[in-house]
């Protein structure tokens, strides 16, 4: 008899436990989704409080305690915005150099990297450790005298200092991601391209550039931000107002006297919206980009 | 195939992998490697840009030994720097471990705690430089709504690079990133392995995920360190370099030095000074890495 209860109460008593566990884990789960959302919160605030105050009347911009929702919206803050400062050549100008910079940045380090990836040639990995080197350069210690050079060959105020460097290789990081990439394809289209006749721009051109959509897509995208949103080569390189890119203009906008916040809020989201867009579509390609460095583990 | 063999390489497979890597080598002698040749050279000269460039032997040098700026400016840095990245870490790993969980809406989470990172320095200086503002600022609303003293922030010495680095929180997306990455790369198998042996929470994250996530946190520290040594674009847009030149970074007070003063010589040699430093900092990192820094497949 006794033995029975004890065989009959313990699904009950496991049963108790088994709820308990699960109260638990529920509990877990809900902490962990409430920690999430207050997060996203703080993370999002300062956008957030961009785009309304971009939208408000003057009176609301001071408001105590905070207004987070404009009334009544106030678009005419954007053309207000357009009327003090040439916003819209600054926004052609920044298309400007970023589509350039964005393009060579794929073409400059989607060849480089099929090189240090696909042909063997001497000194090839002593050069590719060089390479790696120079990603821990510090830029700071060539600002004075790039500019020097540009000024020697007459570049001031041109936008060449900001586009003709994303020729020259599109930066180190790039390179790597590529030369990463290539690596993990088979070389057996190369060897039959090769048999075939075709020559070593073929088979990167042809073959591999295509393969590697991917890769250079995620390069694109982080190529554009950077360029789009650079402040402290244009401030260096640009002087004329008319040559001035978003970026660059929008410091006027930082003024201590001038209290119209919502004016100076309506100009930023010139430079902002774009990135936005962009951010929304590609955004798998953000995170895929990093996953895709490689560096976990290795 | 074409041509002969030159001990083991085919001669225009060697001529076209040097074209190809050319305009990198280009940009490397051109960009890179010149001009730092260039400004060490520059550091023993004075040269406004307008006339003629003189040669002053060690002078700047001496200068720079006895210029109180050069020191505040890099203790500011350092301030800076080793605050800053230990926090934008902290806040990094933590935000990563959390958007790592399977969970509902985790893409939604990710997009929310990332897009600070790609907004344009120039729109978060905007937006901060009112946020922080003492009377009708976001952050003072935010303390008086919590019954707290309002802060003078930016414009008050003793909390100018705190303020700061707070405001550079916001932008760790890319870092949380690299750590979301890397948490990825680490096999279930480990953690199951270590359920088993009765780990609780805390010695799985001890034992298993900190020494397997340990290169990306090598990386994210290197390059950290190497990038807030450089910070420049708020505090030139924010306080350039006050009040008291509590925020006086050293590239700014080389942008000063530099396009401001047109003092050539002297910018150069700051320059060079913290590239030495910033130097001596990563190859120290690096050095100590094998200490604590575990790869796989190396032991």
């Amino acid at each position: 008899m006794a033995e029975q209860t004890s065989t009959f109460s313990q699904p009950k008593a496991r049963r108790g436990i088994r709820s308990a566990q699960y109260a638990k884990k529920a509990i877990v789960r809900g902490l962990h989704y409430l920690v999430l959302v207050v997060l996203s919160c703080i993370f999002l605030v300062p956008l957030a409080w961009m785009i309304s105050t971009s939208l408000k009347e003057q009176g609301q911009v001071f408001a105590y305690p905070p207004v987070w929702i404009p009334h009544p919206v106030r678009w005419d803050n954007y053309a207000e915005a357009m009327q003090r400062a040439p916003l819209l050549l600054w926004l052609r100008n920044t298309a400007i150099i970023t589509v350039a910079a964005v393009l060579g940045t794929v073409l400059s380090s989607s060849l480089v990297g099929f090189g240090f990836a696909r042909l063997r040639f001497p000194g090839r990995d002593w050069l590719f450790v060089l390479l790696l080197a120079t990603m821990m350069l510090p830029g700071v210690v060539t600002l004075i005298p790039r500019f020097i050079l540009f000024r020697a060959v007459g570049w001031i105020d041109t936008f060449y200092p900001l586009i003709v460097p994303a020729f020259l290789g599109g930066g180190a990081f790039n390179i790597f991601l590529v030369r990463q990439f290539y690596l993990t394809i088979p070389t057996d289209f190369d060897d039959a391209a090769r048999v075939d006749g075709a020559s070593s721009w073929r088979i990167w051109w042809d073959i591999l550039v295509p393969l590697s959509s991917p890769v250079l897509t995620a390069i694109a995208i982080f190529a554009f931000v950077y360029h789009w949103n650079e402040f402290l080569e244009p401030l260096v390189y640009l002087q004329s107002e008319d040559k001035k890119t978003l970026a660059l203009g929008l410091r006027a906008f930082i003024n201590p006297m001038d209290a119209s916040w919502n004016i100076s809020m309506a100009a930023s989201m010139f430079l902002v919206v774009p990135i936005l867009v962009l951010f929304l579509l590609g955004q798998r390609y953000f995170v895929r980009g990093v996953v895709m460095t490689g560096i976990h583990g290795r | 195939m074409v041509g002969g063999r030159l001990s083991g390489y085919r001669w225009r497979e060697v001529l076209d992998g040097y074209l190809a890597i050319a305009p990198w080598l280009v940009g490397l002698l051109g960009l890179v490697l010149g001009p730092m040749l260039g400004s060490l050279v520059l550091t023993f000269t004075r040269w406004d840009l307008f006339s003629p460039p003189s040669w002053v032997g060690l002078a700047n040098w001496h200068r720079l030994l006895q210029d109180p700026l050069v020191w505040t400016s890099l203790w500011n840095t350092a301030y800076y720097t080793f605050l800053g990245v230990p926090l934008t870490m902290a806040v990094a790993l933590t935000g990563a471990l959390l958007l790592h969980a399977p969970l509902r809406l985790q893409a939604l989470f990710r997009t929310a705690f990332y897009l600070p990172s790609v907004m344009p320095a120039v729109a978060n200086a905007v937006l901060w430089f009112w946020i922080f503002n003492p009377e009708v600022g976001l952050a003072n609303s935010l303390l008086r709504m919590l019954g707290l003293p309002g802060l003078q922030w930016i414009f008050d010495p003793v909390t100018s690079k705190p303020s700061l680095i707070l405001m550079n929180l916001w932008t760790t997306g890319n870092t949380m990133i690299i750590f979301l990455a890397g948490l990825q790369g680490i096999p279930q198998s480990l953690y199951e392995a270590a359920l088993v042996d009765g780990a609780g929470w805390w010695q799985r994250f001890r034992h298993v995920t900190v020494p397997m996530l340990s290169p990306v946190i090598l990386f994210n520290l290197v390059m950290g360190i190497i990038g807030s040594f450089q910070v420049f674009t708020n505090a030139y847009l924010l306080t350039d370099g006050g009040p008291a030149h509590s925020t006086l970074f050293t590239v700014l007070y080389i942008y000063q030095l530099g396009f401001e003063r047109f003092d050539m010589g002297y910018a150069s040699t700051v320059a060079w000074l913290l590239f030495v430093v910033i130097l001596a900092f990563t190859l120290l990192q690096l050095r100590l890495s094998n200490q604590w820094v575990y790869y796989e497949g190396l032991r």
